[in-house]
């Protein structure tokens, strides 16, 4: 594919799928955005995880930990895709670990009470709906179609942080105290995480170009603003803005635009939880390397027993064995059965040792909201596709072969049977 | 109190705390993958845990929820084992808590599954399934770990001996009249499981010896104050609230 059939596609909203030829800017900015949005994913688990062990009814308990593993399972979503632009996910948490890569800053944020659990996923999460439903339309096929699944699941976490927040509202005066703290604390985070205003952001030209990104900033955290507003005062909390109101000649509210010099130092690592948020990050992936290491280990020594097994050259054998062990865990494509009488249709990805583990994995991913009835996994390296570059070749010649459709053929009136 | 209310109290009790365990390693697990297991077997537990307190509640009949039941109890009243209180450890004592408690959840609530009263039946038969892919997935990691890397078998090997004293509690008598069952005679069912996955994953069975005791009766471990303290703080320090 030329740059210029390229643009078509884009022109013509059309979507780019796995191995398209593409800019190598287009491709980068891709990575990075998804790199982005996969690290907010997992980093964003901490402040809501923290508060997991201290769930005040069993109701509450088991719905924020359904959320927290969602995060994971859209990190793991994203990373797939980055892995369809050629990004591991090994390189990216590696750039995460080291500080070469961002993630949103509300983050970075303490929740200091039950309250701030509730505000949070109102407000971030009410922010990110607004923010994915948007990226819902962006020009790379596989980012899209994780974004449907997110942000079908994004609603969830939206709407049980406002439910616990509603029975804050009708409850003791100390909820209702705790409510309206916790609001305050986490508006300006919310607003922040629409990023710098239209006239500062740096990647967002070339993005809205390639349709990555299909709105502003700027329009985004003002339909944002537009939707909170009737949903706080049902809330009966204040926002804490004094410049927010009504604008009727421009059909939206005034309100007071965040700090961005407080949004780029706690980009730049400044913020309150930044350090403490990045080091157990690192800790975890640190602490598990072991357990990622024997189940590499167990898993070749497998392989080596089956390639015994075939007889296949010692020499051969030994070499597959160090492969396997020095590999991070290789990629896994899933496909999944909605309903019996369907055929399998592919998922997404996912790391893992062995072909066990793998099942298992897909199991919880992919059909935690009872999405299937049969799961199918193969190794990514297993598969075989057709060559992009050989759309036509392949494609073409069928198109002027009418005469295959039993409807070039129309019976003559009255005979029927046909 | 009769002694099905009892009953429940501990099949309540041991999903619950091992939850709340479980639910410790959100945001800190070994992989990404793991993160979307382990909060899978929490929830599952947690779901379990709550099914058999309403219905403890219910049968009491005086007003207690599976809130009251689970935040508004003292250490004393609680009915779970000891094994589930143990702290986490590392990933590899998590797996042999994990495999040595659904094994035995898995045979019980296949067994209850049957029972006479039908509620009690209902809640079985849906735990047993869960408790069987709990089973599936623990023994996936044992023999992972254990055949795995020396390091890895070094610390499953360890982790089985540390958490072993404490599974004798599971087999103890203590049954309802109504769930019509012995403990003991799961032992040698969950023997058979466990004893395979051992020998898959090239590690002995420990030798029993020194056997904890007194979680049914409401006698815990140093571990379990501290537990509770975080799990029960803030409903208890608004009473009466809604959440």
């Amino acid at each position: 594919m030329s740059i210029s059939a390229f643009d078509a596609l884009i022109a013509g909203d059309q979507k780019i799928e796995y191995k398209d030829w593409m800019p190598d800017g287009y491709r980068e900015s891709l990575i990075r955005q998804i790199a982005q949005h996969a690290h907010s994913e997992i980093m964003g688990m901490q402040p809501e995880a923290a508060w997991i062990s201290r769930a005040p009814s069993l109701a509450r308990k088991a719905v924020l930990i359904a959320k927290v593993q969602d995060e994971a399972g859209h990190g793991l979503y994203l990373y797939a895709v980055a892995e369809t632009l050629g990004a591991r996910r090994e390189e990216l948490l590696d750039a995460l670990h080291e500080g070469r890569q961002k993630y949103l800053s509300f983050i970075n944020y303490p929740t200091l009470t039950w309250a701030d659990v509730g505000a949070l996923a109102w407000l971030t999460d009410g922010a990110a709906v607004v923010n994915q439903v948007s990226l819902c339309r962006t020009s790379y096929g596989p980012y899209a179609r994780a974004l449907v699944r997110i942000c079908r699941e994004e609603s969830f976490h939206h709407r049980q942080g406002f439910d616990l927040l509603y029975t804050l509202s009708r409850g003791t005066p100390a909820q209702r105290r705790s409510l309206q703290e916790a609001v305050e604390r986490w508006w300006q985070p919310s607003l922040a995480m629409f990023g710098p205003p239209d006239s500062l952001s740096t990647h967002s030209a070339s993005s809205m170009t390639w349709r990555i990104k299909r709105a502003s900033n700027d329009e985004l955290r003002q339909r944002f603003v537009d939707l909170c507003v009737p949903q706080a005062e049902a809330l009966g909390v204040r926002l804490p803005d004094p410049a927010l109101r009504w604008n009727p000649e421009r059909g939206h509210h005034d309100f007071t635009p965040p700090d961005y010099d407080e949004l780029m130092r706690v980009v730049a690592g400044h913020g309150p939880r930044n350090k403490q948020r990045l080091a157990h990050r690192r800790r975890a992936h640190e602490e598990g390397a072991w357990v990622r290491e024997a189940a590499a280990a167990h898993a070749a020594k497998e392989a080596a027993k089956q390639a015994a097994a075939r007889e296949i050259d010692a020499q051969e054998a030994i070499a597959q064995e160090v492969d396997a062990v020095e590999e991070e865990w290789p990629l896994w494509e899933v496909f999944v059965r909605p309903r019996r009488g369907f055929g399998h249709t592919h998922a997404g990805s996912l790391r893992a040792p062995d072909a066990a583990l793998a099942l298992h994995s897909a199991r919880d991913l992919y059909t935690r909201r009872e999405e299937g009835v049969s799961l199918w996994v193969v190794p990514s390296r297993s598969m075989t596709s057709s060559d992009p570059e050989h759309k036509d070749a392949y494609f073409a010649p069928a198109a002027d072969k009418q005469y295959r459709h039993a409807s070039s053929f129309p019976p003559p009136e009255g005979v029927e049977g046909l | 109190m009769t002694a099905l209310f009892d009953y429940l109290l501990g099949l309540g009790d041991d999903a619950l705390v091992a939850a709340q365990r479980t639910a410790e390693w959100c945001a800190r697990a070994p992989q990404l993958e793991e993160e979307v297991a382990l909060a899978n077997v929490a929830l599952d537990q947690l779901g379990q845990a709550r099914a058999f307190l309403t219905y403890a509640g219910d049968l009491e009949g005086a007003g207690r929820d599976e809130d009251a039941l689970a935040f508004l109890r003292d250490e004393h009243e609680f009915r779970n084992v000891q094994l589930v209180e143990l702290p986490n450890g590392d990933f590899a004592t998590t797996v042999a808590k994990t495999l040595l408690l659904a094994t035995y959840q898995n045979l019980l609530y296949t067994r209850l599954s049957r029972a006479a009263e039908p509620r009690l039946a209902g809640i079985a038969a849906k735990a047993a399934k869960e408790s069987a892919f709990h089973v599936s997935y623990a023994s996936v990691w044992t023999v992972r770990l254990g055949d795995g890397t020396p390091l890895s078998h070094r610390r499953m090997r360890d982790a089985v001996e540390e958490v072993w004293p404490y599974t004798h509690e599971l087999f103890e008598p203590w049954a309802a009249p109504e769930a019509g069952l012995d403990p003991a005679a799961l032992r040698g069912p969950w023997l058979e499981v466990v004893d395979r996955v051992l020998g898959e994953a090239t590690l002995a069975r420990p030798r029993d010896g020194w056997a904890a005791t007194g979680g049914r009766e409401g006698r815990h471990t140093e571990w379990f104050g501290p537990l509770l303290a975080e799990m029960q703080y803030v409903h208890r320090a608004h009473v009466g609230a809604r959440w």
